[in-house]
């Protein structure tokens, strides 16, 4: 089973989905705080639920107010990097070139795709994490380096 | 020699925090502000795994909150830049002006403009989200750095003395006001400050903070005596050092009471002693908060303040405006006694405020202290606390100014010859009463000259030298009551600020002063002055006073 986690992590990581920040708040981890990092994930994934609304919100309007939206897009950058959120992160700085270069439809498109890959990343990582739980503590051993 | 102060006390935290000082950098006592829920999170677990203490929040607003509500509380503060309530570089500056404590700011945003807004803001430090351990392990650095800036800088406007006032609340000091620390720290300060200090700090970082020599009355008078003993111009800190005969204080604590107290003998001799550089020579470390940072609890417990005027005091620290300035009376006194000398000296009303806040100098503080000890004797817990920054001072002073300012030192140029206090200062009580009651100054200084010199008369006496010390400076005129007003000087003038410790220092050995101080505050009147005088320099600010502002 830890192998099994092990191997899973890996494949998240080559696949771009994790990076670096995912190890250091695995790190962190003790037998005090076990899932720590399943608690984070947690708490982003209901967290930005509601900057996600606001940021569609955000592009239905006519004309775009792209440095309220490159602001809601920080934040967004902000919470995603600090798990690892790898891809969903790149979306966001792509989404904030094109509020800068104010294009609106690359904003639009690049905020599906940011979508996507957040609701991705999430079904992922939900199954990371319940691997995690039935492996047990002993998977920081193993953890890819 | 009050090097036990119990300064300690100021909070339990500080207690707590003792222990955690000799595992330093653990226990750190960080506060750490995100308005992002997951971010805080990380930062939260990331620094607990660090050993430190932390607090979140994730509004600026409550930070403030907590950061005012525990002045010494924290020792260091990560804040998010870009947060709903209020921006993180506005969050910076007033953290950095009231509580001065190390702010690192944090950002996802790692342009270079941004970074650099954050750097001349003031942050001792500027992370790039997201945030690593590694940069967390670190933070504690700037603690020291900080503290070891600060306590240089007292150095060098005090070699070697006792710096009282926590300018910013590290804890990590250990309250031992062992003056072999002190003096290893002002050498290690005095030596190039960077690695060697580091590493000395390191050594002793449970005493980031060198305890500082409390310069109390019976100290500074053990000190005029054997100065006056070896006379003036035979007086090296050597000597001195030895005739004073006192355990624990070390030449160097000498040498640079010596010095202020060369220019105090300097300021009275001259004719037009700028204000400023009174101000300035004698504002020792500044503890705006000094005050503050007194247990006022405490000293009202003890019966000795009267609950009202130690609400006042502490209002008036606070920097809320109090409707009676009882302090500010007293520092009216001061300022007065000094304007006269040089009216327009007053340029640092923020500052003098200052004086309201804390006592700034550590002459002040330290007399405080002493008074407080003294005249208490108790428990003053009085703990210097953090410097009061500007800011508050500047409300404190404006609030004073408000109600009263109508009187300046007026009197004061009018009456070069005649300041008299009328009022024969009482012990301390009764200034604090006094100044509650916003008395006029009538404030015959009497005793002061002898005080000084002398034991003060009875046993508040002993606050009284304080007065003196607090400067009245005349120009060797006679019987300068100081001694009374000493006390509310002291404890004024370290509400004050330091222009008033400066003053108090000058007033050795004849702090005669003859003032008139008529107004009916001193304070107003001082305040008045100071309010003519132009922005408080920060040099009264809350660092001791530089020698910068010397008129040397």
């Amino acid at each position: 089973m830890q192998k099994q986690l092990a191997k899973m992590k890996q494949s998240l990581f080559d696949q771009g989905y994790l990076d670096e920040q995912f190890i250091q708040l695995e790190d962190l981890q003790d037998d005090a705080n076990p899932n720590f990092v399943e608690e984070v994930v947690t708490l982003y994934y209901r967290d930005s639920v509601r900057l996600v609304q606001n940021i569609e919100q955000a592009l239905e309007k006519n004309p775009l107010d792209f440095s309220k939206l490159e602001g809601y897009m920080h934040q967004f950058k902000g919470s995603s990097s600090s798990f690892g959120a790898k891809k969903v992160k790149t979306e966001c700085t792509q989404f904030r070139e094109y509020c800068r270069a104010g294009n609106a439809e690359g904003c639009k498109r690049t905020f599906q795709e940011l979508k996507k890959e957040y609701a991705t990343l999430k079904k992922k990582l939900e199954v990371y994490f319940q691997l995690a739980r039935q492996a047990g503590p002993v998977e920081k051993a193993c953890r890819p380096k | 020699m009050n090097l036990g102060m119990n300064f300690t006390s100021s909070s339990s935290s500080w207690k707590s925090n003792d222990k955690a000082s000799d595992q330093f950098p653990a226990g750190l006592r960080v506060l750490v502000v995100d308005d992002d829920p997951t971010c805080l999170r990380i930062l939260e677990k990331m620094l607990r795994n660090c050993l430190y203490e932390v607090t979140k929040c994730n509004r600026a607003e409550t930070a403030l909150d907590l950061l005012r509500d525990n002045k010494n509380g924290y020792d260091v503060v990560l804040s998010d830049v870009h947060m709903p309530d209020m921006d993180g570089f506005k969050l910076l500056e007033l953290v950095g002006l009231e509580m001065d404590l190390p702010v690192l700011m944090m950002s996802a945003d790692d342009s270079m403009d941004v970074v650099l807004k954050g750097v001349t803001h003031g942050a001792c430090d500027y992370l790039i989200k997201p945030v690593r351990m590694e940069a967390l392990k670190n933070i504690w650095q700037h603690v020291v750095r900080k503290k070891k800036h600060e306590w240089k800088e007292k150095d060098f406007e005090q070699s070697g003395s006792f710096e009282e006032g926590e300018k910013c609340q590290k804890p990590l000091e250990d309250v031992d006001y062992s003056s072999s620390a002190n003096e290893g720290n002002w050498r290690g300060s005095k030596k190039r400050k960077d690695e060697e200090d580091e590493s000395e700090d390191r050594d002793d970082t449970s005493q980031l903070k060198k305890p500082r020599v409390v310069w109390s009355v019976e100290l500074h008078q053990q000190f005029v005596n054997a100065v006056n003993q070896l006379g003036i111009d035979k007086a090296v800190p050597k000597k001195i050092l030895e005739l004073m005969n006192v355990p624990g204080l070390t030449r160097e604590n000498v040498a640079s009471h010596l010095q202020k107290f060369r220019l105090y003998l300097r300021r009275l001799s001259s004719a037009s002693p700028h204000q400023n550089s009174l101000n300035n020579s004698f504002m020792g470390p500044s503890d705006p908060t000094f005050l503050n940072g007194l247990d006022f609890q405490a000293l009202a417990a003890s019966g000795q303040i009267p609950s009202q005027s130690l609400a006042t005091l502490q209002a008036t620290t606070l920097g809320r405006s109090t409707t009676k300035s009882t302090i500010p009376v007293a520092l009216v006194n001061q300022r007065n006694i000094f304007s006269f000398e040089n009216p327009q000296q007053r340029n640092n009303t923020g500052k003098q405020l200052n004086l309201l806040h804390g006592i700034p100098t550590n002459m002040d503080s330290k007399q405080l202290a002493n008074l407080q000890q003294s005249a208490y004797m108790s428990q003053s817990n009085f703990v210097p606390s953090h410097t009061v920054q500007p800011q508050p001072r500047t409300q404190l002073l404006n609030d004073i100014a408000g109600t009263r300012v109508s009187r300046n030192g007026i009197d004061f140029s009018r009456s070069n010859s005649e300041m008299r206090v009328s009022k024969n200062v009482v012990p301390n009580y009764d200034v604090y009463n006094e100044i509650n009651q916003n008395r006029n100054q009538d404030w015959t200084l009497q005793n002061v000259g002898s005080t000084y010199g002398s034991s003060l008369h009875g046993g508040p006496d002993v606050l009284r030298p304080v007065l003196v010390e607090s400067g009245f400076s005349s120009k060797g005129q006679s019987s300068i009551p100081v001694k009374s007003l000493g006390i509310d000087q002291q404890f004024n003038s370290s509400l004050v600020d330091n222009s008033l410790r400066v003053k108090a220092e000058m007033g050795f050995e004849n702090g005669l002063y003859s003032g008139h101080f008529g107004q009916d505050d001193l304070m107003s009147a001082i305040l008045k002055q100071q309010e003519g005088m132009g922005p408080v320099g920060n040099e009264f600010g809350f660092d001791g006073y530089h020698l910068d502002n010397l008129p040397v």
